[in-house]
């Protein structure tokens, strides 16, 4: 082509055919997404089903692109928490975020890592998102090894500038939310609060 | 193990060289317990290991329990065991709950049972009895920097509320 053996309507079909055109953001967050390097990093009993699991032949995260697990937080931009994470843990856990190279994402994975899961007491942090930024949060306790699957290509749409709405936006169930009114810890926003009586309205209306 | 005869009969010879320091003994579930003076726990101990005929050699564990609200609260447990004619025999140190900011204490049995050491650490570490004489006594499994002791019953469980209706109608 560049040696001008094409010309005129020839050259442009050619190169309507094999050349694609889009933003160099939209580029790189595709080649991101589909070369990730997740750090070798397991918390609890979650380990067995998200980073061991998922590698093997049975599940195989190779198809995604993230089969290199880096043992070194240096060369990884993701880390999957899997498994409760103690007051004592989460020191390091949030030192080993902080070492990893921008762009990095982190998945919380099952129950525990969440909220804190069923371990409500003095040694627990409830919930990892108290001391670092979470992009995804899988459910389960533990989630299978396709949930995790599920949650890294919801991820991988994420880095890709697309991310996928969540289920209140999908069925229109705007105004649905409940929390629990009255009680210390569960005293919403006044922002929160106030979009929430206005969504009522708008519903009703 | 010993039986309940065999029991009285350890407790009478303990008495013989130690007057005064076995206060009580337990035959519950066919589980032999001696009930010992926290002052002398360490002759009880060095007597169950070395005296002729007994042989006690082997600490297979050593714990705590909290027994509030009954006095004394707190009971340290060392469970011995004979490694020759396979029997157990469970030691205990009754304590009571010293004034406020202070905490209670007992001899460590460390230059008797090596094994000892960690699972010292760790009573103090969760219920915060001071084991005198222990060579390193700080916090094993918590971070260093904890306050509270958490296994004590009157510790608040912790965690957080979850928001869900039941916990608003009871709790909110």
């Amino acid at each position: 082509m560049l040696r001008g053996t094409l010309e005129g309507e020839e050259l442009e079909r050619y190169v309507e055919e094999r050349v694609v055109m889009t933003r160099f953001d939209k580029m790189l967050g595709w080649a991101r997404a589909n070369s990730m390097f997740p750090l070798t990093f397991g918390l609890a009993c979650c380990a067995i089903e998200a980073p061991i699991s998922i590698v093997t032949a049975r599940y195989d995260l190779a198809r995604f692109g993230a089969e290199a697990l880096r043992a070194s937080p240096r060369q990884a931009d993701m880390i999957i928490l899997s498994g409760r994470v103690s007051i004592k843990m989460a020191p390091i856990v949030r030192r080993l975020y902080d070492q990893m190279l921008e762009p990095k994402w982190a998945i919380s994975m099952g129950a525990c890592s969440s909220s804190g899961g069923m371990f409500a007491n003095y040694a627990v942090v409830q919930g990892a998102d108290k001391f670092m930024p979470i992009d995804m949060h899988i459910p389960g306790c533990p989630p299978r090894p396709e949930a995790v699957l599920y949650g890294f290509t919801k991820l991988q749409r994420k880095i890709k500038g697309n991310p996928d709405q969540g289920w209140r936006q999908r069925y229109n169930a705007v105004g649905s939310e409940e929390w629990a009114r009255g009680g210390v810890a569960s005293k919403p926003n006044p922002a929160a609060a106030e979009a929430y009586e206005t969504a009522r309205e708008l519903i009703h209306a | 193990m010993p039986d309940a005869p065999g029991l009285e009969l350890i407790r009478g010879e303990i008495e013989q060289d130690h007057p005064g320091a076995v206060l009580d003994t337990s035959f519950d579930r066919d589980q032999p317990a001696l009930v010992v003076d926290p002052d002398q726990i360490l002759a009880v101990l060095t007597w169950l290991r070395d005296a002729p005929g007994q042989g006690y050699g082997f600490l297979s564990s050593l714990h705590a329990a909290d027994y509030l609200p009954a006095t004394p609260r707190f009971g340290v447990h060392y469970e011995l065991l004979n490694r020759d004619r396979v029997e157990r025999l469970r030691v205990k140190a009754m304590l009571d709950d010293p004034a406020a900011g202070d905490l209670p204490e007992i001899d460590s049995c460390v230059g008797l049972f090596p094994t000892a050491e960690f699972q010292e650490r760790e009573v103090f570490d969760f219920f915060g009895i001071v084991f005198k004489g222990h060579p390193n006594l700080t916090r094993i499994l918590l971070p260093e920097d904890y306050v509270g002791w958490p296994q004590r019953r009157d510790f608040p469980v912790g965690g957080e509320p979850v928001t869900f209706t039941f916990n608003e109608r009871n709790y909110g």
